[in-house]
């Protein structure tokens, strides 16, 4: 006698290969948001299995800081030769070049609230009318509200306290011109099911993520890491740490944790015993108990 | 690393400002180890700053600045814990009347239902709504929770009373399997941890409840019902002839060999493979995401659906529902709606109002007849297309429908077939 269930993984798996197909469906020019990101690594694998033997049907959309772990951007381009897949770039130097932005002053300025602006400029230079995100209901409290279809007005702008109401697997992506969506097919995966995820399918990361040597500076509980783009202040200087990233986001804004999880495994044994969220170590959320609120209502991922 | 397969379990809740909901919620991905020092940190300074003397976990389930402004859900929240057994999706919706919509939000996708009773207040109209409204989504499980047994001395006969009368309420619903458990969520007594306080209670914990409930007869696997959600033709050297056809199994089981039948068009067919990126499968049920390929070649596109010769949805274009109104604005007269079902979609008017339900008494309103937000009524619908429609309590996939308003692209309403 068989048992017909699925683990919560294959499950979890369905379902987001379910919305994948939807996007391509309902919408006539979608696009992958693409940081290089463990979770956009996920969906684009999803992606890749949601259409196969196919060819994912939609382009990846990065939108590049500058301020790149360059591990990151080698990472992107090999996946992209591999796949096939065509890239478009994003570039926040050539907003502030266009003046489309300023770029932040102070001792914490990053290029962070910077990528709004170049994210909503290429989708509208592109005509997207869908971007598909890897964001996590489990990642942060204003994420917990969102939809796997999410609707983007012709600002771009999110409305939390007037969402569409999602029921059952019915999803709606009507829109008028000019408004899109952004749609996060893997909401309901947590942290660890996405490490369980890679382990499972195999799937390639960059070595940042698991621990290596660095040069760091401490800086507010955690380890920032050596590059162009930091500066030192008073009593502060570079140690060499063994770390990993728990996320991977600006090398400006991003804390590495001390580590020494060298495997998937490992890592995944770390994760099971955090005692910290995995945005714990990242400095854009930690402007104020609304941050992530505030830039989502923007536009931001 | 060895790793257990685990299931997933998805439950709601609803519930408001008094009765412990979040305090629930908290214990539970407390006791779990599923809240992380950051966060608890956080929801300390936070209710220190609103001046409170304890640590208020209500705080951590709230995320938008205006639900913890107010002290308030408004809308759905989803919150995640595991355990080795199994893995938990919580839809944590508010209990009160006006956020009825979002209640049935919540509930549409939920295996469980987690209905919470005051102790001392006992069952009163908010559990009979939030009962109603499971049962109306034909959620399989509910798990009565009566809770602040603390301040009722843990008494027996104000548990049993309580059953009794909820039994008596419960016997005029649609419900299959309920469960009752005295607790404290504010303890934690019977939450994750037995209580030494009740040893008069001999039934499962909260927690064990919940990893144990069986949920493998949740789905349909006896009427196949296969939605195509677009067609994939990768035109390569290797694939040139290659014609599958996408989607997630909405109920029932297929193989390879298995005579079957398109609908709308009703030519038949067999299948070729199941196929997903892992391989070619010998089978594959619901909730699986697949290709089918047959072994003939016909059109087929989005919104066809494949089942069994002998065993087939109804063809209609005049159908029952009972309908959640979800927007500010009610119904327009004659209106036109855009109707999504499966992956079909056609337009759609309301035709007759037969009556609204009170969704406190059950109670049937034959005489008033305008719709408003929150309400729930049985109405009759006229598509401009045959739907190829199950009633709901077969098949929650192939018996739900929404409808969209084509000036403003709102979902406007939800429906249930009959």
């Amino acid at each position: 006698m068989h048992s017909y269930y699925l683990s919560h993984l294959k499950e979890l798996e369905a379902e987001a290969i379910y919305v994948l197909r939807e996007v391509y469906a309902q919408f006539e020019n979608p696009v992958i948001l693409f940081s290089g990101g463990k979770d956009s690594l996920v969906v684009t694998h999803l992606a890749k299995k949601a259409f196969s033997p196919a060819k994912i049907p939609f382009p990846l959309l990065h939108i590049d800081t500058g301020h790149n772990f360059p591990e990151t951007i080698q990472f992107r381009d090999e996946l992209v030769a591999r796949l096939g897949a065509k890239l478009i770039v994003g570039s926040v130097q050539k907003s502030i070049n266009d003046g489309r932005v300023a770029e932040e002053k102070g001792i914490n300025a990053s290029r962070n609230i910077l990528q709004t602006t170049t994210l909503l400029d290429t989708i509208e230079a592109y005509q997207l009318d869908a971007c598909i995100g890897g964001a996590r209901r489990d990642e942060e409290k204003s994420r917990a509200k969102e939809r796997f279809f999410s609707h983007r007005d012709e600002f771009g702008q999110w409305d939390p306290k007037n969402q569409r109401p999602e029921l059952w697997n019915i999803f709606n992506g009507k829109h008028h011109r000019g408004e899109h969506f952004r749609v996060f097919p893997i909401s309901n995966w947590t942290e660890m099911d996405i490490w369980q995820y890679i382990l499972d399918e195999r799937i390639q990361i960059p070595s940042l993520y698991s621990a290596h040597e660095r040069e760091v500076v401490e800086r507010n509980g955690t380890f920032i890491p050596k590059s162009e783009f930091i500066k030192l202040r008073d009593g502060e200087k570079f140690v060499k740490k063994m770390l990993r990233f728990r996320t991977l986001g600006d090398i400006t804004i991003t804390g590495g944790i001390e580590s020494e999880a060298d495997t998937l495994e490992k890592v995944i044994a770390e994760v099971a015993a955090a005692r910290q969220t995995e945005r714990g170590n990242r400095e854009d959320d930690k402007r104020s108990d609304t941050a992530m609120e505030d830039r989502k209502k923007e536009g931001y991922f | 690393m060895i790793r257990k397969e685990t299931e997933l379990l998805r439950f709601t809740t609803a519930g408001s400002v008094d009765d412990g909901k979040s305090t629930l919620i908290g214990r539970l991905l407390y006791d779990c180890k599923s809240i992380f020092e950051d966060q608890l940190e956080s929801v300390k300074k936070s209710s220190e700053r609103k001046g409170l003397a304890h640590v208020d976990l209500a705080l951590l389930t709230d995320g938008l600045k205006d639900e913890r402004e107010q002290g308030i859900t408004i809308d759905v929240a989803y919150r995640y814990f595991a355990t080795p057994k199994r893995k938990f999706i919580i839809a944590d919706t508010p209990g009160h009347i006006q956020y009825t919509r979002n209640m049935v939000t919540g509930a549409s996708t939920a295996n469980l239902a987690l209905v919470l009773i005051d102790a001392r207040k006992g069952v009163i109209e908010q559990t009979h709504r939030h009962s109603i409204i499971a049962s109306l989504l034909q959620i399989p499980h509910l798990l009565v929770c009566i809770n602040k047994m603390d301040l009722v001395d843990y008494n027996q006969d104000i548990f049993d009373e309580i059953v009794e009368t909820y039994r008596q309420f419960a016997a005029k619903l649609d419900v299959k399997d309920v469960h009752f458990i005295p607790i404290s969520a504010l303890n934690g007594d019977n939450v994750v941890n037995r209580s030494e306080k009740m040893d008069w209670y001999e039934g499962p914990t909260l927690l064990h409840t919940l990893e144990n409930v069986h949920i493998g007869s949740d789905h349909n696997h006896i009427d196949c019902r296969f939605p195509v959600q677009t067609v994939i033709r990768p035109h390569s050297d290797e694939y040139h002839d290659y014609r599958g056809y996408a989607g997630r199994i909405a109920s029932g089981i297929f193989k390879p060999g298995d005579e079957v039948v398109v609908l709308p068009s009703g030519f038949k067919s067999k299948i070729k493979t199941v196929d997903s990126m892992d391989g070619e499968l010998d089978e594959a049920f619901a909730p699986m995401s697949v290709t089918i390929t047959l072994t003939d070649d016909i059109d087929i596109s989005r919104g066809d659906m494949i089942v069994r010769a002998n065993n087939q949805p109804k063809v209609a274009q005049d159908i029952d529902i009972m309908m959640c109104w979800l927007n500010n604005d009610g119904p327009k007269p004659r209106g036109k709606y855009t109707i999504r079902h499966t992956s079909n979609e056609a337009k759609a008017m309301i035709t007759e109002i037969i009556y609204k339900l009170d969704v406190n008494t059950l109670h049937r309103n034959e005489e008033d007849k305008e719709i408003r937000m929150n309400d729930i009524s049985r109405v009759k619908i006229r598509t401009t297309r045959p739907l190829l429609a199950d009633t709901y309590n077969r098949n929650r996939f192939t018996g739900s429908i929404i409808l969209v308003d084509d000036a403003t692209n709102e979902t406007v309403a939800a429906g249930m077939i009959i």
